[in-house]
């Protein structure tokens, strides 16, 4: 089979269509590439096919999570929370094993199809290798949408968020913006009434389906969402649900423990940023502090339409909507964040400080995490910028001290055989 | 004195192949070799014609742009050819060696009593000059250009390096009068950087100010020592030494005698046992490697190590600067799923199921594959590990991609050589060409600015 395939890519390489095969190629096997004159002889294990790879794990846990809670929720909404809540016999079970697989695997299968199949085509007319970043992408996409989201609908965005995202800035490494929250922000722009209220969280709630023993048709609101409707009375979510993730939100934003656990694997293996990571926590902690303190103070009516969310307690934000899956996976991505270690403390500390603010201001849809992320990633080049013109100015003035000598003519004495 | 140098960023890369502290018996090599391309951007002109005898220590060309620089033959014998390229561009020269090995006499010289301008003109004529570098740019030193300070580094950290303690061991009078000299040609100091300040051979010299850095590669690379001691800044120019040439320098000094001899270390995992071997610049491979021993296979031989060395043919010959010779084994074969099944028997920074970083003193035997693709830049973060001057490596290389000067200048562009960038090399996600991306980046900087 190696042999064969070599033979293969010999036989291709001059054709149009050779990235192509290189990249199912390359898939199975690590070339047979060798360092090159002019530089190092070895180089170490680790490529963009690993490094994304190893993203791709921390996400798995997640999407199982995912799977099942699409499941958990939906018969949920129609029998009601189970009273005794067991996680083998009420969440991790064939029927819910069964929604999940119907409702989260399109998302998926689309997600890679339409994405990756993009990718090949602007490989091959560009006459680029395929390149890594959407295998990321993919896989986050179907994380960050609302369990129902028609498949026509995610299509398009990824097309979308493909070409307009980054193909056009000239393809992996060369975006602005995050790809996966450009497809979101496409979605959410696109079709709003599909991606807020109440209807969108919870599998089969937009095609009516009802309660049992009773008329109406099942709803699953978010934490968010009735913290901005101020309805906290109706809220029944305990601390432990919205920490392990029992609620309804976008498919793999919701258990804020496996989220942590894979963020904890991403700094270990030193794939992401932990310094994102921790300024964004802290930024977040820090708005939602000051929000406190306006309740506390008495600085607004507990009628005022933004009191429920301010008042909520600042470091619940992180357990809650989709900020800690936004925090680990998506301002942690190196090509759009900043990309000086400085530059990184800054925008994961803004990050998370707009995060909760957009969160409390937003009137129509109260999660703000996106927002917040796509905006640094326009502000993470002047970030870095204002970081680098540090190191340049400190060189300058060292420059002021610089010792140069003039040019002289040195004696030349003749060459001396005997 | 002054205060130990610590840096915290950098790697270790701990291969097989160490060459044991011994020397292999001297073997003759026949035919010696000069590769153009150890001298960067150098217009050599030939003084000899092919078939010309020489003498060692006998001018055999010199820099066209600068015909003061004369480049000496390490031995007597005869130039038996003269290798083209495109244009007539010289790209290498041959020495058949003589049985009985004469020298050109030069007369000895009192360091202590020359003048700048006696021992400016001693080191041109008699083929020393070669060994001096400057920075910026990393080209052979302008002599008509006067150094802030020169700098010689006296530690090895790179892979499979060669110990210096161990091969200078017995050549401190050599030494001295090397440093001694160089004191006189720069109005500042000539620092030399030590692992140890009580137990290497420069601590009982003087002339020099010595320095001592803790052994964290690329602690042993002079750029790294340059910036922690005296960082270049725009329009300075700082000379760089390499310690063995220091030998050679001294003796012509001592005895009128240019004495090409160097002890290199022949290591790698492909090496049959690994040791030391005195032989002389530009010597010829075969012979060195049929004494020591190498393993049969497809094997990758490199003049110098394996992060800045030159790739050599097995009966090529020694480059000019090499103190090194490493032979480790090529690497191209496919390797199934091998960018997501766990590795252990590969050097990685992280730990994406790249397990190097539980054992810290294993050695590896590494082979010459890629590991992967060519990608734009993606991760960030990660050369800064790595890299422990106080220049942004990335912004700087791109810089340098997209030939922006100004932006070159800016961000310190003035203060590398290619070598400085060899372990973000090694350690790119990307499988980026940094050497090669600051050597152009370099040239440009030094025909636009220079």
């Amino acid at each position: 089979m190696k042999q064969k395939l070599h033979e293969i890519k010999e036989r291709v390489k001059d054709k149009k269509w050779a990235p192509a095969f290189n990249a199912i190629h390359t898939f199975l096997y690590t070339p047979n590439e060798v360092t090159h004159k002019g530089g190092t002889h070895v180089k170490a294990a680790d490529d963009l096919k690993r490094t994304m790879n190893t993203v791709i794990l921390s996400l798995v846990p997640c999407l199982l999570f995912g799977i099942f809670n699409a499941g958990y929720q939906h018969y949920s909404a129609i029998e009601g929370f189970p009273q005794d809540f067991s996680i083998f016999e009420h969440f991790v079970n064939w029927r819910n094993l069964v929604v999940g697989l119907t409702t989260v695997l399109p998302l998926l299968i689309v997600s890679y199809g339409v994405g990756l199949a993009i990718e090949f085509v602007f490989a091959v007319i560009k006459g680029h290798e395929v390149e890594e970043g959407y295998l990321v992408t993919g896989m986050l996409v179907p994380l960050i949408v609302p369990v129902d989201t028609p498949l026509w609908m995610l299509a398009i965005a990824v097309a979308f968020g493909v070409v307009i995202g980054k193909e056009v800035f000239g393809g992996t490494g060369m975006n602005i913006l995050n790809p996966a929250l450009t497809i979101r922000a496409f979605l959410f722009f696109a079709y709003p009434t599909w991606m807020s209220g109440d209807k969108v969280w919870v599998h089969g709630a937009v095609d009516g389906v009802t309660k049992a023993n009773a008329t109406d048709a099942i709803s699953g609101e978010t934490i968010l969402g009735y913290l901005a409707q101020n309805k906290t009375d109706e809220m029944t979510y305990s601390l432990s649900e919205m920490f392990y993730g029992f609620i309804p939100g976008s498919v793999g934003e919701t258990s804020t423990f496996l989220i942590l656990l894979g963020g904890l694997f991403l700094v270990f293996t030193k794939i992401a940023s932990w310094r994102i990571m921790v300024s964004a926590v802290l930024g977040a902690l820090a708005m939602g502090l000051m929000f406190n303190a306006v309740v506390d103070f008495g600085w607004i009516q507990s009628y005022s339409k933004f009191y429920s969310l301010m008042a909520f307690d600042f470091w619940k934000h992180l357990i809650v909507g989709g900020l800690a899956f936004g925090i680990v996976y998506m301002a942690t991505d190196p090509v759009t964040s900043s990309q000086t270690n400085r530059g990184k403390w800054i925008y994961g500390f803004l990050i998370g400080f707009i995060s909760v603010m957009i969160r409390v201001f937003n009137p129509g849809y109260p999660e703000g995490v996106f927002l917040a992320i796509l905006l640094m990633n326009v502000f993470a080049p002047t970030i870095d910028h204002y970081v680098v013109q540090a190191n340049v100015k400190r060189r300058l003035k060292r420059a002021q001290h610089a010792k140069i000598y003039p040019a002289n003519e040195p004696a030349t004495l003749e060459t001396q055989t005997v | 004195m002054s205060q130990d140098i610590r840096i915290k960023k950098g790697l270790d890369l701990n291969l097989v192949g160490v060459a044991e502290q011994t020397f292999q018996k001297e073997v003759a090599s026949a035919t010696f070799g000069f590769y153009l391309d150890d001298f960067h951007a150098l217009t050599p002109k030939l003084r000899l014609k092919e078939g010309a005898e020489v003498k060692a220590g006998e001018p055999l060309f010199y820099d066209k742009n600068n015909p003061d620089i004369q480049f000496v033959s390490p031995v007597s014998g005869e130039l038996v050819a003269v290798e083209r390229g495109e244009r007539r561009k010289i790209l290498s020269i041959r020495l058949l060696a003589d049985k009985n090995q004469e020298y050109v006499k030069h007369p000895k010289l009192s360091v202590g009593e020359a003048s700048r301008e006696e021992l400016l003109g001693y080191f041109l004529s008699t083929g020393l000059w070669p060994f001096i570098k400057q920075r910026p740019f990393d080209l052979i030193a302008d002599p008509k250009q006067t150094p802030k300070a020169i700098f010689v580094s006296g530690l090895n950290t790179g892979p499979l390096n060669t110990d210096l303690d161990f091969v200078l061991k017995g050549s401190e009078d050599k030494l001295q009068a090397a440093l001694s000299a160089l004191k006189k040609l720069t109005p500042g100091a000539v620092h030399v950087t030590v692992a140890s300040k009580k137990n290497s051979v420069f601590s009982t010299l003087d002339d020099i100010e010595l320095h001592q850095i803790n052994q964290l590669h690329p602690a042993g690379l002079v750029g790294t020592q340059i910036a922690q001691i005296d960082p270049i800044n725009k329009g300075e120019v700082v000379w760089v030494v390499g310690a063995q040439d220091l030998v050679i320098i001294g003796e012509l000094l001592l005895t009128g005698q240019f004495n090409a001899t160097r002890a290199i270390a022949v290591a790698g995992s492909r090496v049959t046992s690994p040791k030391y071997i005195k032989t002389k610049i530009g010597a010829e491979l075969g012979p060195i490697l049929e004494a020591i021993g190498v393993q049969e296979g497809d094997n990758r031989f490199i003049a110098g190590d394996v992060l800045t060395g030159a790739q050599v043919s097995s009966n090529g010959h020694l480059r000019y600067y090499a103190t090194q010779l490493t032979v480790i084994p090529e690497g191209n074969d496919y390797e199934f799923f091998g960018w997501n099944k766990p590795v252990f028997n590969k050097i990685s920074p992280t730990r994406a199921l790249t397990f190097s970083w539980l054992n810290k003193n294993k050695a590896y035997d590494l082979n010459t594959n890629t590991n992967g693709e060519h990608r734009a830049f993606v991760v960030t973060g990660s050369y800064e590990e790595v890299f422990p001057l106080d220049i942004y490596p990335m912004q700087l290389l791109k810089a340098c991609m997209v030939k922006d000067l100004d932006e070159m200048e800016q961000l310190g562009l003035y203060e590398v050589a290619p070598e400085d960038f060899s372990l973000t090399e090694f350690i790119c996600i990307s499988k980026q060409s940094h050497q090669a991306i600051i050597r152009e980046g370099l040239d440009i900087l030094k025909q636009e600015l220079g």
